[in-house]
C-alpha cells in the first residue's frame, strides 16, 4: 500500500470533485508543476487508488425519477445459486449496483426507474423472477450526498 | 428542447468511458467532432451533464472494511433528521449519506481500516449520533457491479 502525502491527498480531493481538470490546471491550484502533478496522478492511477471516473448526470431530467434500494435474501444459498443470481442480476439494465453483503440480506441492489409504475414493472418482471430470490425489501431514495471521505 | 436519441447515444458512450477524448467519443457516437462538442456544451448548459468525478478505491488505500448502516430515527423529535444529518457529516469515515422512504430512514456508508478500527468508529462516532431509534449493519463482502450507470 503506497503512503500518501498531503499533496497526493489534495489531488484526490480535487479530482473527486472534478475529474476533468488538467494536470496543468490542478498543479497551478496546488503550487506544483504540470509534470510533477501528472506524475503523481499516474502513480495514484497505477496503484489503483484512482479507479476511473463517473459521470454526474441529472437523473430526473433524463427521465429517471425514481431510485430504489433493494435488499434481497436468497431462498437457496448453494454456491451455484450465488453465481446464477449474480449473472442474471447484472444483466438487468435498470440495476446500477450489486453488492454482496453480510447481515440481514444477501445482496443489496440499486435500481433506477422512470417512475413508481415503471419500478413495479422492473420489480415484477425482472427482480422477482431472478433465480433463487426469496424475500425482497425496498426503500425509495429521497436524497443522497457523497462525502469527501477520510483524506 | 427535449433530449433526442442522439443526445442519449452521446451520453451512453460517454458514460461507458468518461475519460475518452472528444474525437473518439464523436467517432463512436457517429457524429462529427464539432456536433459532438456542441451537443455536450448544450447538455452542460442545461444542467443535464453536471460533470465528472474521479472514483477513489478506498480498499487500495488500505481501508479494508465497508459497512452499510441502516438507521431508523426517533421521529417524535421534529429536528431529528436535520440534527442527525449534520452530525453524520462531521464523521470523516462516512462516505455516503442517503435518506429513504421505507423501512429505514437513513443509510450511512462507513469505511474503516480494519475490524478493530470499525469497532472504534462505531462506538465513538456512530452510536453517539443523535436521535437513533434503531440501527442495523450490512457488511460489504464484494461489489459484483458498480458504476451507477443509467440505462440511457
Amino acid at each position: 500500500m503506497p503512503t500518501l502525502d498531503d499533496l497526493d491527498r489534495a489531488i484526490l480531493r480535487e479530482l473527486a470533485t472534478d475529474a476533468t481538470q488538467t494536470a496543468g490546471a490542478l498543479g497551478r491550484k496546488l503550487g506544483l508543476s504540470q509534470p510533477a502533478t501528472w506524475r503523481r496522478i499516474q502513480r495514484l492511477t497505477e496503484a489503483g487508488i484512482l479507479a476511473g471516473r463517473r459521470l454526474v448526470l441529472d437523473q430526473a431530467a433524463l427521465g429517471f425519477g425514481v431510485t430504489v434500494f433493494l435488499g434481497i435474501t436468497l431462498a437457496a444459498k448453494g454456491r451455484v445459486g450465488l453465481q446464477d443470481f449474480e449473472r442474471a442480476v447484472t444483466a438487468i439494465p435498470e440495476v446500477q449496483t450489486v453488492q454482496h453483503v453480510l447481515g440481514l440480506y444477501d445482496y443489496r441492489l440499486r435500481v433506477v426507474a422512470r417512475d413508481l409504475a415503471d419500478f413495479e414493472r422492473v420489480l415484477r418482471r425482472r427482480i422477482l423472477t431472478l433465480p433463487g430470490v426469496g424475500a425482497v425489501d425496498a426503500n425509495v431514495l429521497l436524497s443522497e450526498e457523497r462525502r469527501p471521505g477520510p483524506l | 428542447m427535449p433530449l433526442d436519441d442522439t443526445d442519449r447515444r452521446l451520453l451512453r458512450h460517454l458514460q461507458a468511458d468518461p475519460a475518452q477524448a472528444i474525437a473518439e467519443l464523436a467517432r463512436r457516437a457517429g457524429l462529427t467532432e464539432a456536433t459532438a462538442s456542441r451537443r455536450l456544451d448544450r447538455l452542460r448548459a442545461r444542467g443535464i451533464l453536471k460533470g465528472q468525478q474521479a472514483v477513489i478505491d478506498w480498499r487500495a488505500l488500505g481501508w479494508e472494511v465497508e459497512v452499510s448502516l441502516r438507521i431508523t430515527l426517533d421521529k417524535t423529535n421534529p429536528r431529528a433528521f436535520d440534527e442527525f444529518l449534520s452530525a453524520a457529516r462531521e464523521v470523516p469515515e462516512v462516505l455516503e449519506i442517503q435518506t429513504f422512504l421505507g423501512r429505514v430512514d437513513v443509510r450511512l456508508n462507513v469505511i474503516a481500516r480494519d475490524m478493530a478500527h470499525y469497532q472504534q468508529i462505531y462506538r465513538s462516532r456512530i452510536l453517539t449520533l443523535p436521535h437513533i431509534a434503531d440501527l442495523e449493519a450490512l457488511m460489504h463482502i464484494a461489489d459484483i457491479q458498480r458504476g451507477e450507470g443509467l440505462p440511457l
